[in-house]
C-alpha cells in the first residue's frame, strides 16, 4: 500500500472527522445539561441548511447575510422544541424521550421537505476548488476551512463555559437537582442549550451543504455525529473534537483498504462498528464521566 | 355498564385464571374472531389484501417487539433487521427446496441465533447504550443483508419469493393468504395473552422495573434478558418471513431499513407499552395513517380550491406522522391501548362515576 495515499486519507479524513464533531458538539450540549440523547440533530443540520437556503433564494439575501438570520431563526427553534416537546418529558423514563427525539427527527425532516421540496440544491460558499498541496499531500480546502471553523466553534465554546451564563450551565450538568436549590433557573438553562446547539447545527450545516449540497442526505450526518458523541463521550466536548479526529482518520484508511474488498461504501459499517465497540468495551466513551449507578 | 363485573363468583381456581374473567369482553373477543374469519365473505379483495393483512401481520410483529420493550424494558432500535434476517432465511430455504413451514421455523431459529447477538449488547449495557448499540447493529446488519451477495443476490437486486404451500395445499387466494396472517397473528396473541400470567412473564416484568431487585428476589436477569431477545427475535423474524410469504412475494434489503425499525417502534409508542390490545391499534394507526391522510389531504384541497406540489403531497403524511408520534407522547404516552383501557374502566363502573376501583 502506499504509503502516501495512506497519509493524505488519513489528513482528509481527521478534517471531515472535524467537521463531524461539529454536529456531535450539538447532542453533547445537549446531553450534558438535561441527559436528553438529541437523535434529531441530524435533521436539525438538514433543516438549518434548508433554512440559510431560505433567507437566501427568498429573501434575495446574500450568503453572509442569510448565515446570521437564520443562525437567530435556529436559536429561536431549538427554544421551541425544548420549551413545547421536551420540558413536559423531563423525569420520564428514557424511552420516551429517545422516542420524542426520534419523532422530532421525522417531524423536521419530512416537514422541511414538505416545505421546501426534495430536489438537491447547492450552496456555493465561494471556496475554491484549487488543490491545495501541503508537501506532496493533496488537502481538499473544503475540508480543511470546515474543520478550521470546527475548532474555532471548539474555542469559542470553551471561552463561553467562562463567562457567567457558561458557569450556569456547568453547574447544571454537573448536577440538576443541586443547580436548582442554589436558585439557577434549569428550565432555561436547559433552553439555553437547545438553543446552542441549533446554533451549532446551522454552523455544521452550511459548512457541510457546501461540500455535499442541501437535500435530504444530511440528515444522516446523525449516525455519524452519535458515534463521535459516544466515542469522545457523551458529556465531554473537548472529547467530541478528538473522537471526531479518531473516527474521521479511522473511516479515511479502513475506506483505502476496505472499500476494494467489498466495493465501497465501507463507511458506514465502519462507523456502525466503533459506536458498536465503544459502547462494549467503554460505554463512557473516550473522556466522558463514568457515571456510577446507585441501586 | 358493558362490562358487568356483578355476578362473577370465582368458585373454583380455573375460573379465577380465566384469560378473560369479564362475559362482556368473551363476547366481544367471539363476535370480532366471526367477524375476521368471515371477512373474506363480506370484504372487498382488495381491502383484504392491501390493508387486513398487513395489518394483521404487522400486528404480530409489533407484539414481538412489545415482548422486549414493554415487558422486559430493554430497547430495541434495530428490530427490522432481524425481521429482515428471517424473511431473507426463509426465502433462502424455500428457493432451496425446503416446504414453507419448515422454512418459517427455520426463519425463526436464524432470527433469534442473530437476535442473540443484540442480547449480548443488552447485557453489557443498558437504557440509552442500549438503544444506540442496536441502533448500530441495524445499520450494520443492513449493509450486511445488501452488500453481500449471496444473501440478497447483488446490491440494488429483489429477490423473488416462491409462491407458498401449506401441508402440500398451495395457497394463492386472497382469503388463503389472508387466513394464514389471521393465524399467525391469533397464535402470536395468544402467546403473549398466556405470557402475562407464567413465571417466565413475571419474571420479564421483574427485569424490566429494576433488574437488581430481581436480582436480589432469585431471578436471573442475565437469562431472562437473553430469553427475551430470543423469543422477540424468533416472534420478528417468522413475522418478517410471513411478510414476505403473503404480502410482498418478492424481498429487498429496503423493506427492512432502519425506518421501518423506527416505525415499528412508534407502532408500539403509539399502541401502548405493554398492551396487547394497543399493538393491534398503533399498527393499525401507523399503516393506515398516511393512506387516510393523503385522503383528508386531497379532500381538503378539493373543498378549499387550492393544489400542493407532488412533493409537498408525498412528504405531508410523513411530517404528520412525526408530528403524531410527538403530540402522544406528550398527551397520552401510554396510548391508544391506555385510552381504550380508560373508556372500558369508565364503562365498569358507569354510573357510578365517583366509584374507584
Amino acid at each position: 500500500m502506499d504509503l502516501l495515499l495512506m497519509l493524505e486519507s488519513a489528513i482528509n479524513g481527521g478534517l471531515v472527522g472535524l467537521m463531524y464533531s461539529l454536529v456531535a458538539m450539538g447532542i453533547v450540549l445537549i446531553y450534558k445539561s438535561s441527559s436528553v440523547p438529541n437523535l434529531a440533530q441530524g435533521s436539525m443540520v438538514m433543516l438549518a441548511a434548508y433554512v440559510v437556503l431560505a433567507f437566501a433564494a427568498g429573501l434575495g439575501a446574500p450568503l453572509w447575510v442569510a448565515i446570521p438570520l437564520a443562525i437567530i431563526t435556529m436559536f429561536c427553534i431549538g427554544v421551541g422544541i425544548e420549551r413545547v416537546a421536551l420540558r413536559r418529558l423531563a423525569g420520564r423514563p428514557i424511552i420516551m424521550i429517545l422516542m420524542m427525539t426520534l419523532g422530532l427527527e421525522i417531524f423536521l425532516r419530512a416537514g422541511a421537505m414538505t416545505i421546501w421540496g426534495g430536489t438537491a440544491r447547492p450552496m456555493p460558499l465561494g471556496i475554491s476548488d484549487d488543490p491545495l498541496f501541503v508537501g506532496p499531500l493533496l488537502i481538499n480546502r473544503a475540508y480543511a476551512i470546515g474543520a478550521a471553523v470546527a475548532v474555532a466553534m471548539f474555542v469559542l465554546l470553551a471561552l463561553f463555559f467562562r463567562t457567567r451564563m457558561g458557569v450556569v450551565l456547568r453547574a447544571i450538568s454537573d448536577d440538576y437537582t443541586a443547580a436548582w436549590s442554589v436558585g439557577i433557573s434549569v428550565e432555561r438553562g436547559v433552553a439555553l442549550s437547545w438553543a446552542l446547539s441549533a446554533v451549532i447545527a446551522t454552523v455544521a450545516a452550511v459548512l457541510w451543504a457546501s461540500v455535499q449540497g442541501v437535500d435530504q442526505s444530511l440528515a444522516l450526518l446523525l449516525l455519524k455525529g452519535v458515534t463521535v458523541a459516544v466515542l469522545g463521550g457523551l458529556d465531554s466536548i473537548g472529547g467530541a473534537l478528538l473522537a471526531g479526529i479518531l473516527l474521521g482518520v479511522v473511516e479515511g484508511l479502513a475506506s483505502i483498504v476496505l472499500d476494494p474488498l467489498v466495493g465501497g461504501a465501507s463507511r458506514e459499517l465502519v462507523d456502525a462498528a466503533m459506536l458498536i465497540l465503544t459502547i462494549l468495551l467503554r460505554p463512557h466513551g473516550l473522556f466522558g464521566r463514568h457515571d456510577i449507578e446507585r441501586v | 355498564m358493558l362490562f358487568r363485573r356483578a355476578g362473577i363468583f370465582h368458585t373454583s381456581y380455573e375460573a379465577d385464571r380465566a384469560l378473560f374473567p369479564i362475559p362482556a369482553d368473551r363476547w366481544m373477543i367471539i363476535g370480532l374472531l366471526v367477524l375476521a374469519v368471515a371477512a373474506p365473505l363480506y370484504m372487498n379483495p382488495l381491502y383484504l389484501s392491501s390493508y387486513m393483512l398487513p395489518w394483521l401481520v404487522w400486528t404480530a410483529a409489533a407484539l414481538g417487539l412489545n415482548l422486549i420493550l414493554g415487558w422486559a424494558g430493554q430497547f430495541h432500535l434495530g428490530y427490522a433487521a432481524v425481521m429482515g434476517i428471517g424473511a431473507y432465511s426463509a426465502v433462502h430455504a424455500q428457493r432451496a427446496g425446503v416446504p414453507w413451514e419448515i422454512a418459517l421455523i427455520f426463519a425463526g431459529i436464524t432470527a433469534a441465533v442473530i437476535g442473540i447477538v443484540f442480547a449480548f449488547a443488552a447485557l453489557r449495557v443498558k437504557g440509552l447504550y442500549l438503544a444506540l448499540s442496536t441502533l448500530a447493529l441495524q445499520f450494520a446488519m443492513d449493509w450486511t443483508i445488501s452488500h453481500v451477495p449471496a444473501i440478497s443476490g447483488g446490491t440494488q437486486a429483489t429477490l423473488q419469493a416462491p409462491d407458498i404451500r401449506l401441508l402440500g395445499w398451495p395457497i394463492t387466494t386472497d382469503a388463503g393468504l389472508y387466513y394464514v396472517a389471521l393465524a399467525w397473528c391469533l397464535l402470536v396473541t395468544i402467546f403473549m395473552l398466556n405470557l402475562r400470567r407464567t413465571a417466565l412473564g413475571r419474571a420479564l416484568v421483574a427485569v424490566r422495573e429494576k433488574d437488581y431487585a430481581a436480582a436480589v428476589i432469585g431471578v436471573n436477569s442475565f437469562y431472562y434478558k437473553l430469553v427475551a431477545f430470543a423469543t422477540s427475535s424468533f416472534i420478528a423474524g417468522v413475522s418478517g418471513a410471513v411478510l414476505i410469504g403473503t404480502f410482498y412475494h418478492a424481498v429487498t434489503p429496503e423493506q427492512f431499513s432502519v425506518d421501518v425499525s423506527i416505525q415499528a417502534l412508534a407502532m408500539v409508542i403509539v399502541g401502548g407499552l405493554g398492551s396487547i390490545i394497543g399493538s393491534y391499534f398503533g399498527a393499525g394507526f401507523i399503516l393506515l395513517m398516511p393512506g387516510a391522510m393523503n385522503t383528508f389531504i386531497s379532500w381538503l384541497t378539493g373543498q378549499f380550491g387550492f393544489s400542493l406540489s407532488v412533493e409537498t403531497l408525498a412528504h405531508l403524511p410523513h411530517a404528520l406522522y412525526g408530528a403524531l408520534i410527538v403530540g402522544f407522547l406528550l398527551i397520552e404516552p401510554l396510548g391508544l391501548g391506555k385510552i381504550y383501557g380508560n373508556i372500558r374502566d369508565y364503562l365498569m363502573v358507569w354510573p357510578f362515576g365517583y366509584v374507584k376501583k
